[in-house]
């Protein structure tokens, strides 16, 4: 796989350089609507990188990252929501006074700060994902039990920011499009532009730490677990806290995500908390190709710039479409496009046409995957 | 005598009601190379299971350089100094040989120093070692799951031995191995005994006679009897537990 | 006493839905190790059957006996759904079997199709396109055997599949043509209306147990004890538990693994189904009613423990208790002079959503003791 992968590298370089060029061009070409919803995407595939570590690496399918996802949301929100209350009765945002709250919940009043917004945004989903994780992992859980408690606890965190009115707008949520930051409006078009590029930036700075992350021995640490979690505690090592750790940065990566997602869409709500969204983000990276960091990034943006395309012109056909891609991308595509073309992919195809050789394999061994006999 | 390197006192491990291991003593000295034999059903890997803290025993205690492991976790186990090779061979199948080498030869196993360097000269140089030793070096960028049964053997003995344990517990390390592949495989065992303590199962006889050991035989959960090879084979209550009755005699 | 009977009974009720809708979920993932995440649409065709054979039983032809829909939409409902699963077996689980992530994710795409299919296509089209399926399934199992081995098997399953076809277009017309609510897609959500003898309650010792629940918790039991015997003592349950053992000794042993896994999954299926009909007698019916309670149905299988029956149905049970105890605030009735802190966080959680809330951090918190749930697999069998 290794060497495969150095072999193949300059169609990963054109495709970096086709990735930068256009989000380079993109505020010059692109209408201001189109150009946002970019930027939204470009923030889902901050979330996307997070579930392809997870997932993709560490074999750990979670089904809940929008909790991550909106609670990054949620802390940019509540900051710029008090940011620019100062001149309303109470100083509070304007909704508390729509339930007759009129002092502060407690804990807002750390909201005031901006410098602790920016921590928190990737802070508190991370703390958050590791406690979550470690209650999880201590006792072992894992493969779909994994997968089903993060959904419930989905479900959970959905029900109390859905029924909390008096503390957090409940199912109304906290716009931020009329907020002020630095004291322009955030929905104006001049910030959006701004939080593009902010936007683009982060991704590549997620992309270049996750890299670094599962490239060399933590990497390998992280395969390991998906591929034989028991064997690598023989070997020394603490699954637990690996998968602790690697939770936790996919956590805060949605966080990050997620705030540049609300300051973008005007808006965060306990929408972004529903199951269905979740388990969407599972499939941008399944289609892009897991294990594969750019795969991940792809996947995000093109199955949503497809999404918007395909509700404008059909809004019926999208969730037929979408159901199929779920059952597709598992049965014919497990790698994904990315992994496909890493993969013998182009070549079996190019072999199908009669194009390239067949090239000879080391014969499989059928005694992959076999299970341990106890005696 | 000296103090022993590892004691099993009395295990006794039910799994609902079925005794898999009785009663069980056994100990092993600093340096010696040990074999274990037993029908099926014997309790083998159960054993095993017990010292590396995958199952924990209903009664009794495991005494290791003097220290209780009877709740400790399995990865304190191994970084406390015991390797365990599995029956069938288990390798991680998506990494390359090499990268294989060099988790099992990582010291600190914690993740910051796992993120922050790669290996250092000595370690690197013990990799190489390792996959001459098990003649490997030509395969060092594979793909693990691409290797032949054999070579997957190998391989995971030859992790083992990175890990640089005290006791290694190795678990049928032959089956399915050419005859000659078994004879290297005995001699490098043999090798390791004296700077290691080795414990090995086994069903293949020849193997064992080869290794020159003491042997003791597991038989429905407890000892049987220990003693050398011919020892043992001269004995009929193993005679009878292997071939179930005592009229025919084994040469 | 009374209002111990009284929320006995309320914890019961909201069990035995629970247990009903898990029931399907949790032979399927016990016995197949498959995690169907499309079995809460299950749930949802079973409610739309209710309701479609409800509009049947107001024409004229059949009001006399309107009152007994509710029996016929039964057997309907798990035949309905038991097809749709067979189907989605046949198509996409099978080649996925021993990966439960993937069959996961495959199981979500079918439960959005199913969601968008009930809101795109008239009630009358899918009836017909169901009965041509269960034709098409069942008519080749009723011809003899010899016809469909000899030289003219192909032209005898194309006859039946076109057969089939052509009763699913009559029935998809006729229905159309006889009942214009159906004729049209419409993604609103429908409402089934009890027969009479369903409406109102029995009164007992001062308490009125509503009758629709009462129904729900006889099918449940029916359910749950058929559901035993089916496993425990017929031929077929006993092969079923070969498969779930060793497949390929089960395989060896001549048992056909092929249509035990049909089998098994059409009853989990067909369980979702019947529990749909539940379903509908509570509130009103729509795409996304299934989705509503697929986590809740996790939640018992989680806390259950697989492959065990009364694992399922203690957890059912123990969730619907702490969700009427804590969603209805019943501490504070039981105890009404607490200190004012406690009664404020009792208050708190006393809503539907809250409750759930709570109930989840409770098994979060039991699964630090018991990861394996309430019955754990023990011995070799497990994996560490």
């Amino acid at each position: 796989m290794f060497q495969a992968f150095q072999q193949r590298r300059w169609p990963l370089i054109i495709l970096w350089v086709v990735i930068v060029a256009a989000i380079v061009a993109a505020p010059a070409v692109l209408p201001v609507f189109r150009l946002n919803l970019l930027g939204r995407f470009l923030s889902l595939a901050i979330v996307a990188l997070g579930i392809d570590l997870i997932w993709g690496f560490t074999g750990l399918l979670s089904l809940g990252q929008g909790i991550f996802f909106a609670l990054g949301g949620y802390v940019a929100a509540m900051y710029l929501q008090l940011n620019s209350s100062g001149d309303l009765p109470n100083g509070i945002p304007e909704f508390f006074s729509l339930y007759g709250v009129n002092r502060l919940p407690a804990f807002w009043e750390p909201f005031h700060s901006p410098l602790f917004t920016l921590v928190a945004i990737w802070l508190v989903p991370a703390v958050l994902a590791a406690v979550l994780g470690n209650l999880v992992f201590r006792n072992r859980i894992k493969g779909v039990y994994f997968s089903i408690l993060t959904q419930a606890a989905l479900l959970v965190f959905f029900n109390f920011f859905n029924g909390q009115q008096k503390l957090i707008n409940g199912t109304n949520g906290l716009k931020t499009d009329v907020t002020q930051l630095f004291g322009q409006m955030v929905g104006s078009p001049e910030m959006q532009r701004g939080f593009f590029w902010l936007t683009s930036v982060v991704v590549i700075l997620a992309w270049l730490l996750l890299r670094w992350v599962v490239r060399g021995r933590f990497g390998d640490v992280l395969i390991a677990i998906r591929d034989d979690e028991p064997r690598l505690r023989f070997a020394g090592y603490n699954p637990t806290l690996f998968k602790t750790i690697v939770f936790a940065i996919a956590g805060g990566l949605a966080g990050i995500g997620g705030a540049l997602y609300t300051v973008q869409s005007g808006i965060v709500s306990p929408q972004y908390m529903t199951v269905p969204f979740s388990i969407e983000m599972v499939i941008w990276v399944a289609v892009g190709g897991r294990g594969t960091l750019v795969g991940a990034i792809l996947g995000a943006v093109v199955i949503n710039y497809a999404k918007s395309l395909v509700s404008e012109a059909l809004p019926q056909s999208w969730l037929f479409i979408q159901g199929g891609l779920f059952i597709l991308v598992v049965t014919a595509l497990p790698e994904g496009v990315i992994g496909w073309f890493r993969g013998d992919g182009p070549r079996n195809w190019l072999n199908r046409f009669g194009i390239s050789r067949r090239s000879e394999t080391y014969p499989r061994l059928d005694l992959e995957g076999q299970e341990e006999v106890q005696s | 005598m000296s103090m022993a390197l590892l004691e099993l006192r009395q295990i006794t491990v039910s799994f609902d009601g079925f005794l898999a291991l009785r009663d069980l003593n056994l100990s092993l000295q600093p340096g010696e190379l040990r074999a274990v034999i037993g029908p099926n059903g014997a309790g083998k890997t159960t054993f095993l299971d017990v010292i590396t803290g995958k199952t924990a025993p209903t009664e009794g205690d495991v005494v290791f350089k003097g220290r209780s492991l009877v709740g400790t976790r399995e990865h304190r186990i191994a970084r406390f100094g015991i390797g365990r090779k599995f029956q069938s061979p288990r390798v991680f199948e998506k990494l390359s040989v090499q990268e294989n080498l060099a988790l099992a030869v990582s010291q600190p196993k914690q993740p910051w120093s796992l993120l922050v360097g790669g290996l250092n000269g000595q370690q690197r140089d013990r990799v190489q070692h390792l996959m001459s030793i098990v003649n490997l070096q030509n395969r060092s960028d594979w793909a693990a799951g691409s290797l032949s049964h054999g070579q997957k053997q190998w391989l995971e003995i030859a992790m083992l031995v990175g890990q640089d344990p005290d006791l290694l517990l190795v678990d049928e390390p032959v089956a399915g191995l050419t005859d000659e592949e078994t004879d290297l495989t005995a001699d490098l065992l043999k090798s390791l005994a004296g700077d290691h303590t080795v414990l090995v199962i086994e069903h293949d006889m020849e193997f064992i006679r080869r290794l020159e050991s003491p042997v003791t035989v597991l038989h429905q959960g407890h000892v049987l009897c220990e003693g050398t090879m011919d020892q043992v084979q001269a004995d009929p209550r193993v005679i009878e537990v292997y071939l179930g009755t005592t009229e025919e005699e084994n040469p | 006493m009374q209002l111990l009977l009284e929320s006995l009974f309320n914890g019961v009720a909201i069990g035995s839905v629970l247990l009903m809708a898990a029931l399907g979920l949790a032979i399927v993932f016990g016995l197949m190790g498959v995690i169907n995440l499309a079995h809460g649409e299950l749930i949802m065709l079973g409610a739309y059957t209710t309701y479609v054979v409800q509009l049947i039983f107001k024409l004229p032809a059949l009001q006399p006996v309107y009152n007994a829909y509710v029996l016929v939409a039964l057997p309907l409902a798990f035949i309905v759904s038991g097809v749709v699963g067979i189907l989605l077996e046949r198509t996409v689980i099978r080649r996925l079997y021993g990966n439960p992530l993937e069959t996961l994710l495959a199981t979500w795409g079918v439960s959005l199709i199913l969601q968008q299919f009930v809101r795109s296509v008239p009630l009358a089209h899918a009836a017909g396109l169901i009965l041509a399926l269960v034709l098409g399934f069942g008519l080749p199992l009723l011809l003899p055997s010899s016809l469909l081995a000899g030289p003219r098997a192909r032209l005898v399953r194309a006859g039946s599949w076109a057969i089939s076809a052509l009763g699913g277009v009559l029935l998809a017309g006729g229905l159309a043509s006889q009942i214009t609510r159906i004729a049209r897609a419409t993604s609103r959500n429908v409402d089934v209306t009890a027969p009479k003898w369903m409406r109102g309650g029995i009164e007992f010792i001062d308490i009125t147990f509503p009758v629709p629940r009462l129904v729900i918790i006889v099918i449940t039991i029916v359910a749950v004890v058929g559901v035993t015997w089916f496993l425990n003592k017929s031929v077929w349950g006993m092969r079923i538990r070969a498969v779930t053992q060793n497949r390929s000794m089960s395989d060896c042993l001549g048992i056909p693994t092929d249509t035990v896994d049909v089998l098994t999954f059409g009853i989990g299926s067909g369980l979702a189904g019947v529990a749909g009909v539940a379903v509908s007698l509570l509130g009103s019916v729509g795409p996304n009613v299934g989705g509503s309670y697929i986590v809740g149905c996790f939640m018992v299988v989680v806390l259950g423990g697989v492959g065990n029956l009364l694992g399922t149905v203690l957890a059912s049970f123990a969730i619907g208790m702490l969700t009427d105890l804590i969603g209805a605030g019943r501490l504070l009735t039981i105890w009404p002079d607490m200190p004012a802190p406690l009664a404020g966080a009792v208050n708190f959680f006393a809503t539907t959503s809250m409750a759930q809330v709570m109930v989840f951090a409770l098994i979060v918190v039991f699964l630090q003791f018991r990861p394996a749930g309430l019955f754990p697999q023990k011995g070799r069998m497990v994996e560490a």
